[in-house]
């Protein structure tokens, strides 16, 4: 593939990675979609992208959680996008998501079943016109359920093995599907944590990686290569050691 | 529009709380971004101070931000040298506020967040014939810091400070409300902001205005000038110059004391540009930096390396023109990342000060000759003709002669630099606040005499005075 097909919708614009995102492609020349669930916040983003890039771009209200809205949203799209990348998730807290099942499925519906469920209604639209690509960003946390944050894991689980369905069922039909595990990436929100630095990307490196590896073709990528043999790592572990690593 | 009335709901603002290996996204709001402890200095390195660090990407995350802290201040950048931008309990980092709003391409008006450095504005407008009008002596500085130091450079003499050039600015105040301030609206606020160190409230957004430009060179002159008299008069001459300044030998001493290299530059025509840049006024921006990898140890700098380097320095600069690109010409040391460090762990210290025109002479005599005498030599020492003062009551520059200088953060250099202090204050001059990490407030009352209307102002809008930095309790502002 040798061009970025227009206009690219991101959806979870407001997040560090859906900007840094926006950016990476507006810098390339394509035209954008920005869906988030304040739209009036991406009004200072929208005239930043006109005025660095020159960019066209326009916003879009949705919360993804909500069926009525995704319906409307899909709607209202006036052309099926040539790219579209999810960037939506949620960590949410482990512990909570134990002791309340509230907490674990909205993790679950906000990191698979919203997100998948959008992507399979856009991926129809792609395959009748023959052409595009989905990028959907699941996680390393989905390579393994590990103690401290499997209903994340699993859910992200959940969404890789979706897009790699999604992969095999569009292959010939001229649509392209990625599959994005980022690992630690340095947002506005992990600030505080103490991450390695050797496994923290930026999220300008994690958008400029993404488009890269869109145009090249590739299926399935890891941001930092490091991460690829870490989870291989992690996955090969027979199951005994595993459940005595408190990981 | 006047007044942007808070929203009735301050509401959530947070996206999600996902520490990691989660993309952030558009689901429910769970809490402000975290505060961090760190340990935090200026440019200068000096001093350190652990602070709560906080984050704030446009308006809304800002007021409420002000609202939970009964004690902030807002930071760029971090390029100030001093303790201008450090709060214990809230220091408000802007960068990610740092979105383009408007430009005008007839007029040069820019409209921006205040994180916005005027590297990305350079990097974003210079290719379309556009460059900041007034620019300090590094390009890594925020807008929101520029209007609060009130920055100057090479133009002063012509152009005045920052603030001289700005439409309006947006500012959040602590009682939650954001005003407009321009020359015709808020406009007492609209002066005090600028060179207010942020202690009128934090800056939201600017409008100024940029300078055409027809090539991103500068045609500079160097002159030589043997001493103090001459550097001076040479100074004064090149005041019809756009820009105007000089490298000064402050090791220097006798007859030669204030010998120094007196820059002139001047933007560089279509019509003037070199043969091999015909059909080119912009070269494609950026580039690999270098760095300063590691603190260099404290013993670098002395007076026998620092007094190598003047010779040297002083010896190749040829007195004659050459073209030279924007960056290299504005910004020499942005060129090295870090450049901090080579003052090793102790840090350095600035000593900024200007004087009235007439006392100028008697003033930079005194101070270069204790510096001399002390063998304290300043590897950075720059000398320049000051235009007049501006609208801002901290605002620093006014008529006279400006010198910078830089010394590692020693005790003997501390003890020098209260004796400099004493010189300027009794020859009627001031200190930089935003190079300041350590004078006294006498020599602050001294120096600004509109101090009082200052703080009168903040007794309208801050009483409480919610706006305060490490620096603006040391200097009791």
């Amino acid at each position: 593939m040798t061009a970025i097909l227009s206009p690219v919708l991101i959806i979870g614009a407001s997040s560090d990675i859906g900007r840094a995102l926006a950016h990476e492609y507006a810098r390339r020349g394509a035209s954008l979609v920005l869906a988030a669930r304040r739209v009036e916040r991406l009004d200072p983003d929208l005239r930043d992208l006109l005025h660095r890039h020159g960019a066209t771009a326009r916003a879009v209200e949705l919360d993804i959680l909500d069926p009525a809205e995704r319906e409307a949203f899909l709607v209202g799209l006036n052309e099926v996008p040539g790219t579209v990348v999810s960037v939506v998730g949620l960590l949410g807290d482990q512990k909570a998501a134990e002791a309340d099942p509230e907490a674990a499925r909205m993790i679950m519906e906000t990191n698979y079943v919203a997100p998948a469920l959008l992507l399979s209604a856009l991926a129809n639209r792609m395959s009748e016109r023959g052409a595009g690509t989905i990028i959907g960003i699941s996680s390393v946390a989905g390579d393994r359920g590990r103690a401290t944050n499997y209903v994340y894991g699993s859910a992200k689980a959940g969404f890789t093995a979706f897009l790699s369905g999604l992969r095999n069922r569009l292959a010939g039909r001229g649509v392209q599907v990625m599959t994005v595990k980022p690992g630690f990436v340095a947002t506005r929100m992990t600030r505080g944590l103490k991450l390695s630095k050797a496994l923290t990307a930026s999220p300008d490196q994690v958008a400029k990686v993404i488009v890269e590896a869109q145009l090249a073709g590739r299926t399935v990528i890891y941001i930092l290569g490091r991460w690829r043999l870490i989870m291989l790592v992690i996955r090969l572990l027979p199951e005994p050691i595993f459940m005595r690593m408190k990981i | 529009m006047t007044v942007m009335a808070r929203p009735a709901e301050v509401g959530p603002r947070a996206v999600v709380s996902a520490p990691e290996l989660a993309p952030a996204s558009i689901v429910k709001p769970k809490r402000i971004y975290g505060a961090r402890p760190m340990m935090l200095s200026g440019w200068g390195r000096f001093p350190r101070v652990s602070c709560r660090v906080l984050e704030a990407r446009g308006e809304e995350e800002v007021i409420a931000t002000i609202a939970e802290n009964s004690s902030l201040i807002a930071r760029g950048a971090g390029r100030s040298y001093g303790d201008a931008a450090l709060n214990r309990g809230a220091t408000l980092v802007m960068t990610a506020s740092n979105r383009i709003l408007d430009f005008n391409s007839g007029s040069g008006l820019l409209t921006c967040e205040a994180g916005v450095t005027l590297a990305e504005i350079a990097d974003i407008f210079v290719p379309r014939g556009w460059f900041p009008l007034v620019t300090p002596g590094t390009k890594f500085v925020t807008v929101g810091g520029a209007i609060a130091s009130d920055v100057h450079g090479k133009n002063h003499h012509r152009d005045g400070c920052f603030g001289a050039h700005l439409a309006y600015l947006d500012l959040a105040l602590a009682d939650g409300r954001t005003l407009r301030c321009s020359p015709t609206e808020n406009a007492d606020l609209f002066r005090a902001t600028q060179g207010g160190m942020g202690l009128t409230g934090v800056i939201l957004r600017a409008a100024f205005r940029l300078r055409a430009i027809e090539t991103d060179l500068v045609r500079q002159e160097t002159i030589r000038a043997e001493n103090l008299a001459e550097s001076m008069a040479r100074l004064k001459e090149a005041s019809i110059a756009n820009y105007s300044v000089a490298w000064i030998d402050c090791l220097a001493r006798g007859g030669r004391l204030g010998r120094s290299l007196v820059y002139r530059g001047e933007h560089v025509a279509l019509d003037d540009l070199p043969k091999e840049r015909k059909g080119r006024p912009y070269l494609p921006r950026g580039g690999q930096m270098r760095s300063v990898p590691f603190d260099f140890p404290g013993f670098t700098l002395n007076r026998f390396t620092v007094a190598a380097f003047n010779e040297l320095y002083y010896a190749r600069g040829r007195p004659g023109t050459a073209l030279v690109p924007l960056d290299p010409y504005f910004y020499p040391l942005d060129a090295i990342a870090h450049w901090n460090r080579i003052y090793g762990r102790a840090g350095f210290v600035q000593h900024q000060s200007v004087l009235p025109e007439e006392a100028s002479r008697h003033g930079l005599e005194t101070m270069l000759s204790l510096i001399s005498a002390r063998d304290a030599g300043s590897l950075l020492a720059v000398l320049k003709l000051c235009g007049a003062e501006g609208a801002g009551p901290l605002s620093f520059p006014m008529r006279g002669f400006t010198l910078a200088l830089d010394f590692p953060g020693t005790t003997a250099n501390l003890s020098l630099l209260l004796e400099l202090d004493a010189i300027v204050a009794d020859h009627g001059g001031r200190l930089y606040l935003a190079k300041d990490a350590r004078a006294g407030i006498a020599v602050m009352e001294r120096g600004y005499p509109r101090l009082r209307d200052f703080a009168r102002l903040r007794d309208r809008f801050d009483p409480k005075r919610h706006f305060a930095s490490v620096q603006s309790e040391r200097l009791g502002l």
